[in-house]
């Protein structure tokens, strides 16, 4: 793998989660109770034996810049090669919109990292792979271009990517559509190509007023390519709408689920260090299935939620089926249900909020109710 | 190497032969306690948290995991330019090679990493202490006194006394006056902590001595405090009132763990110094739709699947449906499996409990599983 320089593309805003992404990079949304988004796909790359790995950022960075800092605590902080971020191109004159500028003005990092392949991946999709599988994978297929891609198992809203193949595996469309249907395939946003390649689409199409690398670059330079489809078998999430985010951490409550994406002893997924104490259970908790994370500390009721870093829920008090970010306090008596409360929101004593079974409440950040 | 005022040295080398079989692969300081650190965390962290840039430990007994722990000092924030965690095990010389045959020793093996690292203070340190204090406060009070020594006391009850090293002292200055080695009839019930800050030319000198002296035993408590004592040297003591456990027994290391899990407990991890550890990689725990979890703590990676109550569960332990663990500590990774019985017990790393199996010790007599063992039902 030392051969694959890795780019993580955290350029792509999402409409469909705003109430959470109002103030950070979709990317930086905290998820299964201690990670951020971003953390599974630099967390692939480095389990897969890629060290050099660029960060392209989105446009509030603040939140991103802050997880991941210089990289240590993924074994990126190196002396060789290591983290890089790729900012954002200045508008100057250029007022397109889309990622690709982006791209374009960061084309240097990929072509004089001395590397054969980039990887490029993004962060909203939720997977834990080993890619040195794909490069194999692509070597053996003689494609110009891989693409990985899982069936998906259920119909869903928001704009997606699929491609239809033939019996050999060889892509023969490639369309984005506004949703998804159960049995279509899921491109999961990561593309493998030889730099060369990489830097020929993305300059003939900028060069030509493209805006957008998927739909401009990709999807209409296809036909010149060979691309082969890599098909991912296990667990993957799509985070793009506030109600996938609220069934992906839920789907981290079923224990195949959980060892999968968490438990492989050679792939873990790395996350910001935060030194916390071991959850506190308290003689009057009621804890049940529900993950909860460090610095926590539990006197209430909790059931079926995913419960974040330092967040206490005094005696008396009721959670079910919610999830509640960093340092939340649910205090004596109070009772949510279908909730997601974002950092710092305090249920102050015998408050009640319930939100709908499909449709969660979404209390915002430092909010006190 | 950039000056430093305050050098901390961890002695680190100890067996901790009355921890049996917890100490049988790793040096008592590698021991894990509380969930996720291990016992050298506490004077690591509250070496970093008192600014002190420069930190030698001293290792001797099966250094390996103590050494692969340590690592770059990273997590601790000790991975410093010009500073940071030196590991200092036992060396060979020109002639031969020897071990550190004492507390006194080992210091003195290594006075020129401490002549390299020219401090104007030494701290010594035990790696066998849970309680969290800032060092610096000690130093300016060994500083106002104009002291040579100043010693870390802790007031034990008179029952207990006889058990320790005893300081007695002038009760308005603080000046020792006397050192009882666990005596019979305790003159006053301050106990020594194993914390000495010295002013290095004073240490050197001593140090010199004891070294080329056939007849001493090498150790800080034996040799040199009294022989200091005897020359009259000015030696204070500094008065710590927090929480303070010696945990160099089975009994002891139960009852400090046990002591993390009262409603207010008398030593909150959580208090305002933090205690850095190395993290590993694991999500946040996972609580089965059919457990119990009570009076407890929790590390990340656990999964808990039955009734866990007044225990400490580090991470990666694995709790089976209709397991039942009570008052006791489970080390990382080991696996209690489908209703099994644990009650007051620890269980060291990897040990599995098979289905059904029962582990039962009591008040008194902690039953110890050592690492790796199978017990079956």
């Amino acid at each position: 793998m030392k051969q694959v320089v890795g780019i993580i593309n955290l350029q792509e805003g999402n409409s469909l989660i705003r109430e959470l992404a109002a103030t950070r990079a979709v990317e930086a949304l905290p998820f299964a109770g201690r990670y951020r988004l971003v953390d599974f796909a630099i967390s692939n790359m480095v389990n897969s034996g890629i060290s050099t790995v660029g960060l392209m950022l989105p446009d509030f960075s603040r939140a991103v810049l802050d997880h991941i800092r210089s990289g240590k605590d993924w074994d990126l902080a190196r002396r060789r090669d290591g983290l890089t971020y790729l900012p954002a191109a200045l508008p100057d004159n250029d007022s397109r919109k889309g990622d690709l500028k982006d791209i374009y003005a960061n084309l240097d990092f990929a072509e004089l990292s001395g590397k054969q392949y980039v990887l490029l991946t993004n962060a909203s999709y939720i997977y834990n792979i080993d890619f040195k599988d794909v490069v194999e994978f692509h070597k053996k297929s003689n494609a110009d271009i891989t693409m990985v891609y899982s069936k998906a198992t259920t119909d869903r809203d928001g704009k997606s990517v699929v491609i239809e193949t033939s019996t050999n595996g060889i892509v023969t469309d490639l369309a984005e559509v506004p949703a998804i249907k159960a049995g279509q395939k899921d491109v999961m946003g990561a593309y493998l190509m030889p730099v060369p390649t990489f830097a020929y689409i993305v300059r003939t199409t900028y060069e030509r007023g493209g805006q957008d690398f998927l739909l401009d670059g990709l999807i209409r330079h296809a036909h010149e390519f060979k691309i082969s489809a890599y098909k991912h078998q296990g667990y993957v999430a799509h985070i793009n709408s506030t109600m996938e985010y609220y069934e992906a951490n839920r789907d981290c409550l079923k224990p195949e689920v959980w060892e999968e994406l968490f438990m492989n002893n050679d792939r873990p997924i790395f996350t910001k260090v935060k030194d916390e104490v071991p959850v506190q259970y308290k003689d009057t908790a009621n804890v049940k299935n529900s993950l909860v994370a460090n610095g926590c500390e539990i006197r209430g009721t909790v059931e079926n939620s995913i419960i974040f870093r330092g967040v206490t829920v005094a005696k008396g008090a009721v959670v079910k089926d919610s999830i509640l970010m960093q340092r939340c306090d649910v205090q004596e008596g109070a009772r949510v249900e279908n909730i997601i409360t974002d950092k710092n929101v305090i249920i102050t004593k015998n408050r009640w909020l319930k939100g709908a079974e499909n449709y969660p409440y979404i209390v915002t950040k430092n909010a006190r109710i | 190497m950039r000056k430093t005022e305050l050098l901390g040295m961890i002695l680190a080398g100890g067996q901790g032969s009355r921890l049996k079989a917890l100490t049988k692969t790793v040096a008592k300081p590698a021991v894990p306690f509380g969930g996720k650190y291990r016992i050298i965390d506490f004077p690591l962290s509250n070496c970093a948290n008192s600014g002190i840039e420069k930190v030698g430990v001293l290792t001797q007994y099966k250094p390996l995991e103590l050494h692969n722990y340590l690592g770059s000092g990273s997590s601790w924030d000790l991975d410093r330019t010009g500073g940071g965690v030196f590991i200092l095990p036992p060396y060979a010389r020109e002639k031969g090679a020897d071990w550190y045959r004492g507390t006194a020793d080992a210091i003195y093996q290594n006075l020129n990493f401490i002549d390299l690292a020219d401090p104007d203070y030494v701290l010594i340190l035990s790696g066998d202490h849970i309680y969290t204090m800032d060092y610096s406060w000690m130093l300016k009070a060994h500083k106002d006194n104009n002291a040579d020594v100043t010693i870390g006391v802790f007031e034990v009850s008179w029952e207990e006394a006889p058990r320790f090293g005893i300081m007695v002292t002038d009760k308005e200055t603080g000046r020792i006056t006397e050192f009882q080695e666990k005596p019979k009839e305790p003159k006053s019930n301050l106990a020594s902590m194993g914390i000495y800050i010295f002013s290095k030319p004073f240490l050197k000198k001593y140090l010199e001595e004891d070294g080329v002296n056939e007849n001493s035993t090498h150790d800080f408590g034996n040799d040199l405090i009294p022989k200091m004592l005897a020359d009259n040297a000015r030696m204070f003591s500094y008065a710590f009132d927090g929480y303070w456990k010696d945990v160099g027994t089975i009994e002891s290391l139960w009852q400090a763990n046990m002591d993390l899990l009262q409603d207010q407990p008398p030593f909150d991890l959580k208090g305002d110094m933090k205690i850095y550890s190395s993290n590993p990689s694991l999500p946040p725990h996972f609580i089965g739709p059919n457990a119990s979890v009570k009076s407890s703590m929790i590390n990340e990676g656990a999964k808990i699947e039955g009734d866990v109550d007044k225990s400490v569960i580090f991470q990666g332990v694995k709790v089976g449906p209709d397991a039942k663990v009570t008052n006791s500590v489970i080390l990382p990774s080991a696996v209690v499996e489908k209703g099994a019985v644990v009650n007051y017990a620890i269980i060291a790393q990897d040990a599995v409990i098979k289905a059904g199996a029962k582990v039962e010790g009591k008040p008194g007599e902690i039953f110890v599983v050592p690492e790796g063992a199978i017990v079956n039902a």
